[in-house]
């Protein structure tokens, strides 16, 4: 069960952990597996009731321009 | 940006599939005089592969062949009866889902608490932890990969500290490279490509893939949604194309270089990696995760006596298909003695199980 999902903070609840909008719904998650404190924004990988990876969005921007550079013909 | 939309836009990837991977794919498959066998090595990519078509598509040039990436499915008879010996133990048995009716040699979890044992569903073992710490004896049957190791081990460790007795780990927890260094070392099955589970990576990162190296064939790691499955089988083809192995991060907005450095140190507080069976592999050396000696009172096989034995999965073939020796519908039992509402095996039963995914997206397979 490696299924995990990205949410957005919208409410760091102490330390260990935050709230979290995933697709509407709002949860809570631990933050302890991650390697620096939350801001409400940034994204999260959430897993088992755990954030285990903070995503990166500007990475993620650049990764879509570049293959819609790379297939820039719409069919 | 919501995230999720753009990487699910069905324009970019008609886009990257008509383009890219389908001229890649036939190109490929021209070089080779046959089809490319790719690998989708993690179960939540097999569910999707099919539900998109992807599978269905490429069909002709590629053929995308599942792994042992299925955490219930790895999981061997003896650790599922394990697992319902534990329930008729009297003690509360907290599982994820897609355990509950993974049949064992004579009932299942589903069927326990039909009788009247205790077994809770949760989605996270912080809810068994909970449980717990109200004073229920609670073991949490714990099926995952390093993806999932970090949750449990963090249950452990607030357990120690929070001095919560009544909580345990009945581990089934494993690790991927290992499982996949030894089907490609074994040299069983051909395989020109590996597509990597982006939330294994997630914690231990691109260079721990990179022991594949050595086998010499191209493997990329792969997000979940749609463009990220077309862009990492891209980026997979061209380099088979180009003759270059090596590991090639595809999900850079999660995955780094060298992985989520907490999770990893608290899986290596709480556990140490041992030699065990996988379903459909056998004995695989420092495979799967086992209690360091100052945590062993929260081991649950160890706490209630409950011996782990090697059981025949009989005519189940789930151990072929996660393995990549046959694809679901070459097993005799699958659709016939074998669907989704009578499983006879766990890659029928999980939602990550390729027999399911298979079976429930015919016309897409």
């Amino acid at each position: 069960m490696c299924v995990a999902v990205p949410g957005i903070v919208t409410r760091v609840l102490d330390e260990d952990s935050a709230e979290i909008e995933i697709g509407g719904a709002h949860a809570t998650v631990s933050t302890v597996l991650l390697h620096r404190a939350v801001l409400p924004g940034d994204y999260l990988l959430a897993h088992a009731g755990y954030a285990i990876a903070c995503i990166d969005t500007e990475q993620a921007e650049r990764t879509l321009a570049l293959w819609d550079q790379v297939n820039e013909h719409p069919v | 940006m919501n995230i999720q939309s753009e990487f699910r836009d069905p324009d970019r990837a008609f886009r990257i599939l008509s383009q890219g991977v389908i001229p890649a794919a036939e190109r490929i498959a021209g070089h080779l005089g046959r089809r490319a066998v790719i690998m989708e090595v993690c179960g939540t990519h097999t569910v999707a592969i099919s539900r998109t078509g992807i599978r269905a598509v490429l069909g002709d040039w590629v053929e995308l062949r599942s792994g042992p990436g299925c955490p219930v499915c790895v999981t061997t008879p003896g650790e599922v009866d394990a697992m319902i010996n534990l329930a008729r133990e009297g003690v509360t048995v907290a599982t994820f889902a897609d355990m509950l009716r993974v049949p064992g040699s004579d009932s299942s979890l589903e069927l326990e608490r039909a009788r009247g044992n205790r077994v809770v569903v949760v989605s996270s073992p912080l809810q068994a932890l909970a449980l717990a710490e109200r004073g229920t004896e609670v073991a949490f049957v714990a099926a995952g990969f390093e993806t999932t190791a970090p949750t449990v081990a963090a249950c452990v460790l607030d357990a120690m500290s929070g001095d919560i007795a009544g909580f345990s780990v009945y581990s089934s927890l494993r690790l991927i490279p290992p499982a996949l260094n030894a089907i490609l070392e074994s040299g069983e099955i051909r395989i020109d490509g590996l597509l990597l589970p982006g939330h294994v990576a997630a914690i231990i990162g691109r260079q721990a893939f990179c022991s594949l190296a050595g086998c010499g064939i191209p493997a990329v790691i792969a997000g979940f949604e749609p463009v990220d499955i077309l862009t990492a089988l891209q980026c997979l083809l061209d380099r088979m194309l180009s003759g270059q192995s090596g590991v090639e991060n595809g999900y850079g907005r999660v995955v780094t270089e060298n992985g989520n450095a907490v999770a990893m140190r608290t899986v290596d507080q709480v556990f140490r990696p041992v030699s065990a069976g996988w379903r459909g592999l056998g004995d695989i050396a420092g495979s799967t995760l086992s209690f360091r000696s100052e945590f062993t009172r929260f081991d649950a096989a160890r706490r209630f006596a409950i011996e782990t034995v090697w059981i025949s999965p009989g005519a189940c073939r789930c151990g072929d298909v996660l393995s990549g020796r046959i694809d679901p519908p070459s097993c005799a039992l699958f659709g016939r003695g074998c669907v989704p509402d009578h499983p006879r095996g766990p890659c029928m039963v999980s939602s990550e199980g390729a027999c399911a995914a298979w079976y429930r997206y015919p016309a897409v397979t």
